[in-house]
């Protein structure tokens, strides 16, 4: 094909369910790419020799190589591609950014000036991911011969997945410790389901298990044992830390407290890893929320409001103190809840939040805000307008402005240096933090990040280890 | 899954199991708590004191009061049994008078309810550093106490049992024998865990002679590690996690109102909850 043709073949749009039935419903939005749709989408990618696209992928993927694949139908091909530098495709397919990542570098999309017109590559890398596990067709992966180290990997996020999973393929005798009753971290508690299915983060550690990776759930490192006691006495060489960034950041305005008012980890936990959604099953008890103001711009802000609509809300506000070119959330979310019918409110902030006699939200009182110079952050920044308060009735806040880094491991294991937000700090090149042997990554070390970018750290770490070890691969 | 060793009933709605935990067994000191969760895959995760330990033995005693539907759940099973997860220890230790810098002293702690079950290590460890300890326990009645003769042992002649109608001990409040030894100035400090009422109420009857006054706050959580916040309170006007900031916190610092409301947020889906689980029970013949 010509250029010219590839230009001209239509961009597939991803098949969704309807807007206002997927809005009081759980499962999945997006419904995936037929092999017809694959292959079409894939077949216009240019091949470009410069690759543009790779530089915008945090793990470098080879995009173009995996496309050419998936446009000859070859799309076990296409997934050994991927895998080769990603661990997770099917949940980077649905989460990563692609609009700011690989797809914003694509020449389709610049060509046709439309950085919604390029190629879909995460839809693709979805779809070959998605075929192969429901087929059950995915490549086993041969462990090396047993090296006898001992890995301690403290978390069960995209990082520590990545990690163990690297680890455990190069022979060591890898154990995964998490504080929940269930792996997968921010993909279980975090993200909802009609986003990334829960069935997916299973297969996911089940995939882990096959490499022969432990798995200890309710253990939480620096109480139940420490990062010490693992190398000192439990006989672990090398300890990796993943514990992400799971400390929820409020805002400091009054009646942050008051009945009614949650964290986003909070709200999304209750919902999505305790299932309080399915009332007459769970003992957590789940919140009646009907009107419902989320604070927040990010991918976690879009959740809560979505899940608030999906929990029953009749009315969902979604309130953002800069304007929507500054909004960090992936477009897709942004679009999805705007078609399921949360109220967007931006430029404006919470001011303070007002309780009843007994102590439960009843409403909240907001500010308008206009851009001004631009901040340190590069994107103008907002600044409130005088006497611009007005109140909006709600009886539900969720706070989404995003987590600081748990101070668990730090506070409990001595002599590990972390910089002043807090974050662990390590060697760039090999992940290891100021303890020899124990190694870190992920929203730990980057702050609150994505999951591509975590996963690319747990895999550098894993790069880091291997080599402390003097374990060749 | 965590195994239940031994089980007993204390009164109508309290009681006593020993759980096979072993690293928490081994790790855990006075002052931390667990994480409990009876069934995984609907299952609430609720906050558990830890009474005592075993760590020969490898289990931990929780004692617990029938509230909710965990807790009934909870109640239902027997020796033998499994429960889903045992989580922790959590939370920060006690800070022990005598062990933290500050010289062994004259302590006071109260235990209201099964506010007694968690303060049992905590007295335990003030003995051992040589601290003069005296335990207030309160109840409603002669019935409701737990762990008396445990209490007795390391408190000795210095034991006072307080109930609501006279039934044993005195008859009042447990701010009331604390109001006297403030009085006759003869408390460093005070410890007070029990229902969150009379943990301000004690806070109240120590702050006029400036006695340091520590509470242990058992709200509510999910995670337990700090993920969540849904465990916060205020104390110096500042926001702290239950979990991870506590659970102990100076009592004339918590803003005792905010949390009375707090613990009260999820109150109409708890009752009807409970209920459910009632009615469970009664159509099972139990």
């Amino acid at each position: 094909m010509t250029p010219k043709e590839k230009m001209a073949i239509a961009p597939q749009a991803m098949p969704e369910q309807d807007a206002k039935a997927r809005a009081r419903n759980m499962n999945e939005v997006a419904l995936g790419y037929t092999a017809e749709m694959a292959r079409c989408e894939a077949s216009r990618c240019m091949q470009c020799p410069a690759k543009p696209c790779m530089q915008g992928c945090p793990v470098a993927i080879n995009i173009p190589g995996f496309l050419a694949a998936a446009a000859e139908g070859d799309f076990a091909k296409a997934l050994k591609i991927i895998r080769r530098t990603s661990l997770l495709p099917a949940v980077c397919g649905r989460v990563c950014p692609q609009e700011k990542q690989c797809q914003k570098f694509c020449t389709m999309g610049k060509l046709l000036k439309d950085v919604d017109k390029a190629v879909a590559i995460g839809r693709i890398e979805r779809f070959v991911a998605d075929l192969a596990r429901e087929n059950g067709t995915e490549e086993t992966v041969e462990c090396a011969p047993k090296t006898g180290k001992r890995v301690a990997i403290v978390g069960s996020g995209p990082a520590s997945i990545t990690c163990a999973a690297d680890c455990a393929k190069a022979g060591c005798d890898v154990t995964m410790f998490e504080a929940f009753h269930k792996c997968g971290g921010v993909l279980v508690y975090g993200i909802p389901e009609f986003r990334l299915p829960k069935s997916i983060v299973r297969h996911e550690i089940d995939n882990l298990k096959k490499l022969g990776v432990k798995i200890e759930t309710n253990y939480v490192v620096g109480r139940t044992r420490t990062v010490k006691d693992f190398l000192a006495e439990d006989g672990f060489d090398a300890v990796f830390v993943g514990t992400g960034a799971g400390l929820p950041k409020f805002m400091d305005i009054e009646g942050e407290n008051l009945n009614g008012v949650f964290s986003a980890n909070e709200y999304l936990t209750r919902a999505n890893l305790m299932k309080a959604y399915e009332e007459d099953k769970a003992d957590t008890p789940f919140w009646h929320g009907k009107r419902v103001a989320v604070l927040g711009g990010g991918n976690v802000a879009m959740d809560a409001a979505r899940m608030a609509l999906r929990l029953g809300a009749e009315k969902v506000y979604l309130i953002y103190r800069r304007s929507m070119d500054e909004m960090p959330a992936r477009k897709e979310e942004v679009h999805h809840a705007k078609e399921e019918g949360v109220e967007f409110h931006i430029l404006e902030n919470a001011k303070r939040i007002l309780g009843d006699d007994n102590g439960f939200v009843c409403a909240i009182e907001c500010l308008r805000y206009e851009l001004g110079e631009k901040d340190a952050s590069g994107r103008r920044s907002p600044v409130a307008v005088p006497g611009s308060e007005f109140t909006l009735d709600v009886d539900t806040v969720v706070v989404a402005v995003g987590n600081a880094s748990n101070p668990l491991i730090p506070s409990t294991t001595e002599g590990l240096e972390v910089n002043k937000r807090g974050n662990i700090v390590v060697d760039p090149k090999s992940n290891m933090t100021s303890i020899p042997g124990v190694f870190a990554g992920g929203d730990i070390v980057l702050g609150a990040a994505t999951v591509i970018l975590a996963m690319g750290e747990g895999r550098r770490a894993a790069q880091g280890i291997l080599k402390y070890l003097g374990v060749h691969v | 899954m965590n195994k239940i060793i031994r089980k007993r009933r204390l009164s109508e709605n309290v009681f006593e199991m020993s759980v096979e935990a072993p690293l928490v067994a081994r790790s855990r000191r006075a002052g931390q708590f667990v994480i409990v969760m009876v069934d995984e895959e609907f299952g609430e995760r609720i906050p558990l004191t830890i009474a005592d330990a075993d760590p020969e033995a490898g289990t931990i005693t929780l004692i617990f009061q029938t509230v909710g539907a965990t807790t009934m759940k909870l109640a239902k099973k027997n020796e033998g049994d499994f429960i889903a997860a045992v989580l922790g220890p959590l939370g920060k230790p006690t800070s022990i008078r005598g062990e933290n810098g500050e010289k062994p002293g004259r302590v006071v702690c109260v235990g209201g309810g099964i506010g007694v079950a968690p303060m049992h290590p905590i007295a335990q460890a003030l003995k051992a550093a040589g601290n003069e300890v005296t335990i207030i326990m309160g109840a409603r009645n002669a019935g409701l106490f737990v762990m008396k003769d445990e209490m007795a042992a390391i408190a000795g002649d210095r034991l006072v049992l307080v109930t609501d109608d006279g039934s044993s001990g005195r008859k009042g409040l447990v701010t009331d024998p604390l109001k006297e030894l403030c009085e006759r100035g003869e408390v460093d400090e005070v410890i007070a865990i029990g229902p969150p009422v009379m943990m301000k109420f004690c806070a109240l009857a120590t702050k006029p002679f400036g006695v340091k006054t520590v509470a242990s706050l058992n709200t509510i959580m999910i995670d337990g590690t700090g993920m969540c916040g849904g465990c916060r309170v205020s104390v110096g006007g500042k926001t702290k996690f239950v979990c991870v900031d506590g659970p102990e916190f100076d009592a004339h610092q918590v803003d005792w109102d905010l949390m009375l409301k707090r613990m009260g947020a999820f109150r109409p889906q708890e009752i009807a909850a409970k209920e459910h689980e009632c009615n469970l029970l009664k159509a099972a013949g139990l």
